[in-house]
């Protein structure tokens, strides 16, 4: 097989500059970018970039996963790429793919070539279609690779990544080994739907990413949402706080509390009564059984009054938010 | 400490993870060498960061991993370094307590409870109370730890926490908290959310105290024996028989996350199956990607056979936290049956399938209400295996068939009563397959009045202490 230019292995230096200094710099430029990070989260941050190890994050939905990825590429000024991974997901996608149609076009275009010229020709950089994680490794400016939900992608998708996490590299048969330039700080989120190989978890920083205090959550509603009242702020993360303490189906995350928090604003409501909670409920949990249940455990279910200016609140918090009523968007 | 020191340290605390069921190879031990390297050893919660990063693999085992850290990486040796003037009385220590819970000051909580075990948690001492040191700052307590470690045998959390007696803050700190935070909310909804947060604040409070008393015990003891038995294991490890409310009520809330992780493990299974017939329409039109040769047939996916589940689950005593849990994975896993219809018995059997779909999501007091709702028992809460199985082959012969797998749960424990054997056999002749699941260890299987090791003749046993063990039964089960 040919090698072309693209084979011949960089020098990669496995001494790679680091982007942060110290934990403490990560926190500030993290927060630069709009995103509050704990010190489990910086200092974890800070690893990846200093061992140049990928970093797996598992967490529930909506604590702030994808989010974290793109804090990271805007702190370091890096181009993002994203993976995102589902059901089926194969090499073909994530990784490169040959472009058929346009060899076969290529070869009967060709009709008195050599084969050798031809086949030369077939295999080079012009079919090649690179998909995420090939750009990922060729991309020579910094880059943040993540590779969104790896629990929906199947096993053998794993066994694809670990020569690419391992050692940032891609083997294409015809071309040769492409190494990275520049290693890319890789990110990959889970949700915890599976368990995730042995093999994949050894070669990555472990960060589970969970509900944060209520300082931190006040900060971040503050920060997403500044026209909010702070007082406001405060006693919508205590209420949110006291849901996660019961036992749901689905426990409002960081993304529901900041939805809220919007909802509040566009509904003008400067304290937290129960009639607004009561209206507003289903902006923060969305199975029937949770609001029931939140309801008469905060015992707000005797405040009922179903008079038109509840409706008209509950249809106005059904537009403010894209979260709505909707188990399927919650189950995922 | 020396760069050996910490290295010795590193591989101690690794061998400790290892005793709890985390696995901490070679591998691992090296990457939070270097990560502990990489972050520094000034700053303690970053260091724990920084290890947790490298050598966990899981949100479950985090807890375990903090107790031991705890014990390995402590915060000072004898007393906590946080203790300032102090109170000397439980009930200024209470009062002391309220401003910082009501505050939200987890840093002065943690240090009250250091300051709580000085007072009234050391035991195996000459003198029971050892009211007086606390007052007299760090210097006098550090100086007689020493000279008293002879005498002071440990340090008891619980001891200090029926001396300190948080629970007695309860009403006053929702007051409190109701008092110094205003919100739009009033009335009975303030009052819940405020009882909420003075039960979560006294929890915490009595979490610190537990890990201190740890911590200091540790020190007393030598760290490696502390290590083997204070720390708590992780929820998939814990027996359902010594499970305690908390980890029943964690084990509940895994449910969920278990069954969707089953689930999708038996769908990757069925993918993989590779027999079957041709797919012909996506077969062509994978081979457009060839040239029009079909390089690789794609198999028409074959339809999983769904078998009929029937659980049989005894409610009785210490065996019924187990059948509620096995009650609500099975129900969370009911779209991998085709139907899935649950008994319980005491003395008597009784179908609980719409109590069980119902408990879903209020999984709470399950057991209680299947125990006051269906009609379990004559007298008393024994069970009797004779009258159970008598009355579920009378009352509901007719739901076993040949697609029905049975599981019975339970620890054959027939309180002298015949076993009935004759009734199960006839189960085992009518259904699929019929499993039993037995909470009780393997060894103690047919001692006393266990008719485990008869039973296990008529149909297979299987020891099932954990969720770990529990869940790997359950997947079993299902065809491929």
């Amino acid at each position: 097989m040919t090698e072309s230019s693209t084979s011949q292995a960089v020098p990669q230096s496995s001494e790679q500059e680091p982007v942060f200094a110290s934990v403490d710099e990560v926190v500030e430029r993290l927060a630069g970018a709009g995103y509050l990070a704990s010190n489990a989260v910086a200092t974890t941050v800070f690893l990846a970039d200093r061992l140049g190890k990928p970093l797996l994050v598992e967490g529930p939905a909506g604590v702030g996963k994808t989010e974290l990825a793109r804090a990271m590429a805007a702190a370091t000024d890096s181009e993002l790429i994203r993976l995102q991974c589902y059901e089926g997901i194969d090499e073909s996608r994530a990784l490169y793919e040959w472009n058929h149609a346009s060899q076969l076009l290529r070869i009967t275009a060709a009709k008195d070539e050599s084969w050798d010229a031809t086949r030369e020709h077939v295999f080079s950089e012009e079919f090649l279609l690179s998909r995420p994680l090939l750009t990922a490794i060729r991309n020579e400016d910094p880059t943040v690779l993540l590779i969104d939900e790896i629990d929906k992608a199947d096993v053998e998708v794993e066994g694809l990544l670990l020569e690419v996490l391992g050692d940032f590299q891609v083997t294409v048969p015809e071309l040769g080994t492409i190494a990275a330039t520049r290693r890319p700080l890789v990110v990959l989120t889970s949700n915890a739907t599976r368990e995730l190989s042995e093999a994949l978890k050894r070669r990555c920083l472990f960060l589970h990413l969970d509900f944060p205090p209520a300082e931190l959550e006040r900060d971040i509603v503050t920060l997403r949402v500044p026209q909010l009242d702070t007082e406001l702020a405060a006693s919508l993360v205590r209420v949110v706080g006291a849901l996660r303490e019961l036992e749901l189906r689905k426990s409002p995350s960081i993304a529901e509390s900041v939805d809220w928090a919007r909802t509040l604003l566009a509904l003008g409501a400067d304290t937290l009564d129960e009639q607004v909670v009561h209206a507003t409920l289903g902006v923060i949990l969305k199975y029937e059984t949770d609001q029931r249940k939140a309801l008469s455990e905060l015992r707000l279910d005797r405040v009922l009054s179903p008079g038109d200016a509840t409706d008209s609140v509950a249809a106005a918090a059904g537009t403010a938010s894209s979260g709505n009523f909707s188990p399927e968007n919650a189950a995922s | 400490m020396t760069a050996h020191a910490v290295a010795g340290r590193l591989v101690e605390f690794a061998h400790a993870l290892r005793e709890h069921g985390i696995a901490v190879g070679t591998g691992e031990t090296v990457d939070a060498a270097a990560a502990a390297e990489a972050v520094g050893l000034a700053d303690r919660e970053r260091l724990r960061e920084a290890l947790a990063a490298s050598v966990l693999r899981g949100a479950a085992q985090r807890p375990v991993f903090d107790g031991v850290f705890d014990l390995y990486f402590p915060t000072a040796h004898g007393t906590s370094e946080t203790t300032v003037d102090e109170p000397a009385t439980p009930a200024q220590l209470r009062d002391q307590l309220l401003d910082a819970l009501v505050a939200g000051d987890d840093a002065r909580v943690r240090a009250l409870a250091a300051t709580g075990i000085d007072l009234f948690g050391g035991y195996g001492a000459a003198s029971g109370g050892q009211g007086g040191q606390g007052t007299q700052g760090t210097t006098g307590e550090a100086g007689g730890n020493g000279g008293s470690a002879a005498r002071l045998s440990g340090w008891s959390a619980y001891q200090t926490l029926s001396e300190v007696r948080p629970q007695a803050l309860r009403a006053r700190l929702r007051d409190a908290i109701r008092e110094a935070r205003t919100d739009g909310l009033d009335g009975e909804p303030a009052d819940a959310l405020a009882d909420r947060e003075a039960a979560a604040g006294i929890a915490a409070f009595t979490d610190h105290v537990r890990a201190e008393a740890r911590r200091r015990t540790a020190e007393l003891r030598g760290r490696d024996r502390i290590a083997r038995h204070a720390v708590a294991p992780q929820t998939d490890l814990v027996s359902f028989t010594s499970a305690t409310a908390e980890q029943f009520a964690e084990m509940r809330r895994a449910v969920q996350p278990l069954s969707r992780k089953l689930a999708t493990r038996l769908a990757a299974r069925r993918r993989r199956a590779t027999r079957g017939r041709i797919d012909l329409r996506r077969t062509v039109r994978r081979s457009l990607a060839t040239g029009g040769v079909p390089m690789r047939p794609v198999m028409r996916r074959r339809r999983p056979g769904r078998p009929e589940l029937v659980l049989l689950c005894d409610m009785s005593g210490s065996v019924a936290g187990f059948a509620q849990f096995t009650l609500l994975l099975t129900q969370a896993l009911s779209d991998q049956f085709s139907k899935v219809r649950s008994f319980a018995f005491v003395s008597r059997t009784d179908e609980i399938t719409e109590l069980v779909r119902a408990g879903r999501d209020e999984p709470e007091n399950l057991a209680d209400r299947i125990v006051a709702e269906a009609d379990l028992t004559q007298v008393g809460m024994s069970s009797d295996y004779d009258g159970a199985l008598q009355t579920f082959a009378d009352g509901w012969g007719d739901v076993l068939g040949p697609r029905t797998s049975v599981l019975i749960l339970g620890d054959g424990r027939t309180n002298g009563a015949p076993p009935n054997l004759p009734a199960l056999r006839a189960m085992a002749e009518r259904a699929r397959h019929v499993y039993w699941l037995n909470p009780e260890r393997e060894s103690s299987w047919g001692t006393g009045d266990s008719e485990a090791h008869r039973y296990a003749r008529e149909v297979p046993m299987f020891e099932c202490r954990t969720i770990r063990q529990l869940s790997r039964l359950v997947t079993r089960l299902l065809p491929d």
